[in-house]
């Protein structure tokens, strides 16, 4: 390159260039970013309340938008008890945390991140392989506390450890789970049945 | 034997171990001697990450291997982290070994720069110890802050986050400092700006959230952000810097090179953190953005491929050290192949609905994490290896040139196989799991007991193997290679 080098393949343009697109791109990136964060603020229309853990949660196929959709429906206490928010956040924040202590996201995904090695726990609540809506409560917790015991290998031979929750932690995880089944994720996972379908 | 004789024991046998490997520290500056303990380290985690790696491997074939004592959680975790932490151990070695040679002055704060390797050493020691031996706690904040975040990447504890930012500004402040002091470049000005983008980029995943979908929303910002945008740049001035060492590529070509990489790099991959908004609850936009922004994410990467190929056959491919180069070669194409091949494949949401959180991203993250990251450390580790024996020549007709391109051949060979396998693997379990059976954990369940799939992961166990043979040989060739040499490398002139 000499000094009549063409502007395309001048150093100081694309220099500017490499700015530009830089400066650029990040703001549209933190514009962006304020609007998804206040689109998906807890209580909004996407992520719902704590307290959507009084409700029942459905997941179905809407014809008019070609996707899956949480579906938020009557009351359907769990453990038999009605949370206000305040009681509903404590308890899903002691999940959340829960999840994070015992390392969940290294073998299990959560919203489709994490390892490979265990199933999803994006829908898990609403997994059919609770059996029913009436014994699920009692499955779940029974599963967390001893995994070894209770173990869901679907002949796979794979184990989740015992990781030594409380039965408190237990009841977090499972109110946690309940509350992540209610958040609009665009429709992953696709064609999932959830357990009320496969009762209906 | 007591402990004080245990240690002189350890002493002798390790002063016996650096007298064979025969390599002169006098023989580096100052800065470089600083370089090269962070590679000692890197390789070190290299070597743990592939070790934790295998065992992984091992219990998707034999689920009880280990049950109960070193779980699946805890394998993957420290693979993973041995992953992303060698690379940084790499990526500061790196900065370290051209920045004197970059800004032509001796780097300013190196007793600071001492301390913070050995205060992260330390800290990335009892960190992995804990992960070993603690595991998990209970479902509170002291977790959180003493033992494990439980955050895919960043499990750190907080305390770690902290001191890795204070050891990161550190750093920072010598590059700066060393710049400011000597001469700065445009390869100097990037690295400078990609730095502190990178060390703000941590602080984004040092919160903790109820709001997972908030809580993931940041955690992109660190991960993507440092892998497909700022971690790519660090490359591409590593690469411009070494092109011209090795090559004597002209400093106005890569410059010039470096700025279109930066333009398209940061163009294509700040909006391409779109691709990881699809499904954690974010707004529906994320999907058109998110699509077409990461699906541009390749171009830069065609664009270094063609830099490093075109400026390496204009010269002839003549240099003084083929290892280094060979690598770098291994670089273009494994980045471009991984990082940009094997992520456009799944990256548009009409077909990420399906493969994402499947073996999918692991095949893609294999290819990418070694093709983009692994080599040009690997190569890095050859040109300090050369000047730490003297300025020896490692070209035509050094002897034992078959251990580093076997090791060449095992690693590449064997990561691509990994990554195959992999690949199937997520094939099935897209079709089977995802789109057949909806997701669910019978349906997961159905796609893990398949044969194709169990077959692929037999087939990740042995290209794993063979990878696991090619970073031994790597680590053998690394301590002798140019031993006994007498001939001195060809002084490289820029044109």
């Amino acid at each position: 390159m000499n000094e009549e080098s063409p502007l395309w393949a001048s150093e100081s343009f694309w220099k500017k260039v490499a700015i530009w697109v830089t400066a650029g791109s990040f703001l549209i990136l933190v514009v962006l970013t304020f609007d998804s964060l206040s689109q998906t603020e807890v209580g909004g229309k996407r992520v719902q309340a704590y307290s959507v853990i009084n409700k029942k949660i459905d997941y179905v196929y809407k014809e008019d938008l070609h996707k899956f959709m949480p579906v938020i429906g009557e009351t359907e206490l769990l453990f038999g008890q009605e949370f206000t928010e305040e009681e509903a956040e404590k308890l899903v924040t002691l999940g959340k945390k829960t999840t994070q202590a015992k390392n969940c996201m290294n073998c299990h995904t959560l919203l489709g991140n994490g390892a490979y090695f265990a199933p999803d726990l994006t829908k898990a609540w609403l997994d059919k392989g609770w059996l029913s809506k009436e014994l699920r409560e009692e499955l779940m917790i029974k599963f967390l506390l001893d995994p070894e015991n209770n173990a869901r290998t679907f002949g796979s031979n794979r184990k989740m450890p015992n990781l030594h929750l409380t039965h408190d932690e237990a009841k977090g995880v499972v109110a946690f789970l309940k509350w992540m089944s209610s958040i609009d994720t665009n429709g992953f996972p696709y064609n999932f049945k959830t357990i009320y379908a496969t009762e209906e | 034997m007591n402990a004080k004789e245990l240690c002189g024991v350890a002493n002798a046998k390790l002063d016996t171990f650096v007298t064979w490997t025969a390599l002169d520290r006098s023989n580096l500056s100052d800065g470089r001697k600083l370089a090269v303990n962070y590679f000692i380290v890197a390789v070190i985690l290299f070597f743990a990450q592939l070790l934790f790696g295998m065992i992984a491997a091992t219990q998707f074939i034999f689920p009880n291997f280990l049950y109960g004592f070193l779980d699946f959680s805890v394998n993957r975790m420290v693979h993973i982290n041995a992953m992303v932490v060698w690379m940084l151990y790499g990526f500061i070695g790196c900065t370290y070994w051209l920045l004197e040679d970059e800004s032509q002055t001796e780097i300013v704060g190196l007793k600071y720069g001492k301390l913070a390797f050995w205060v992260l050493t330390i800290a990335v020691a009892i960190v992995v110890l804990v992960y070993l031996f603690i595991q998990i706690g209970a479902g509170n904040d002291t977790t959180l802050w003493l033992i494990n975040e439980g955050r895919e990447y960043i499990e750190a504890p907080r305390w770690a986050d902290i001191g890795i930012v204070a050891v990161v500004l550190t750093f920072f402040y010598n590059v700066v400092a060393t710049f400011s002091k000597g001469k700065w470049s445009g390869i100097a000005g990037v690295l400078t700006l990609d730095l502190v983008a990178l060390a703000g980029l941590y602080l984004a995943g040092m919160f903790y959230m109820t709001n997972i979908t908030h809580e993931q929303f940041w955690w992109w910002w660190v991960i993507h952000l440092w892998v497909e945008a700022t971690w790519e740049v660090l490359v591409g001035v590593i690469m411009a810097w070494s092109l011209m060492k090795l090559l004597g590529v002209r400093r106005k070509i890569v410059t010039t090179w470096l700025y279109i990489e930066v333009a398209l790099m940061f163009g294509s991959g700040i909006l391409g953190l779109g691709h990881h908004y699809f499904w954690i609850g974010t707004p529906e936009y994320w999907l058109t953005i998110g699509g077409f922004f990461s699906a541009l994410e390749p171009i830069p990467l065609v664009a270094m491929v063609v830099h490093a190929m075109y400026d390496a056959g204009s010269h002839s491919f003549k240099n003084s050290n083929h290892p280094a180069v060979a690598w770098i070669i291994a670089q273009a194409f494994g980045n471009f192949f991984g990082a940009g091949v094997w992520g456009f494949m799944h990256t548009l949401p009409q077909i990420n609905l399906y493969t994402h959180g499947t073996q999918w991203s692991a095949s893609h993250g294999h290819l990418a994490f070694f093709g983009a990251y692994a080599t040009i450390n690997i190569a890095f580790f050859y040109l300090a290896i050369q000047h730490w024996r003297g300025d020896v020549w490692m070209s035509e007709g050094s002897q034992n040139a078959w251990r580093w391109k076997w090791a060449l051949g095992l690693l590449n060979v064997g990561v691509v196989g990994m990554t195959i396998a992999l690949l199937i693997a997520g094939y099935e379990q897209s079709f089977i799991e995802r789109a057949v059976e909806g997701s669910t954990w019978s349906g997961y369940f159905s796609a893990q007991n398949h044969p194709s799939f169990q077959s692929a992961m037999v087939w990740r166990w042995l290209f794993g193997l063979m990878t696991f043979a090619g970073l031994i040989l790597l680590i053998w060739d690394l301590l002798t290679i140019g031993k006994g040499e007498t001939r001195k490398m060809a002084v490289v002139e820029a044109e």
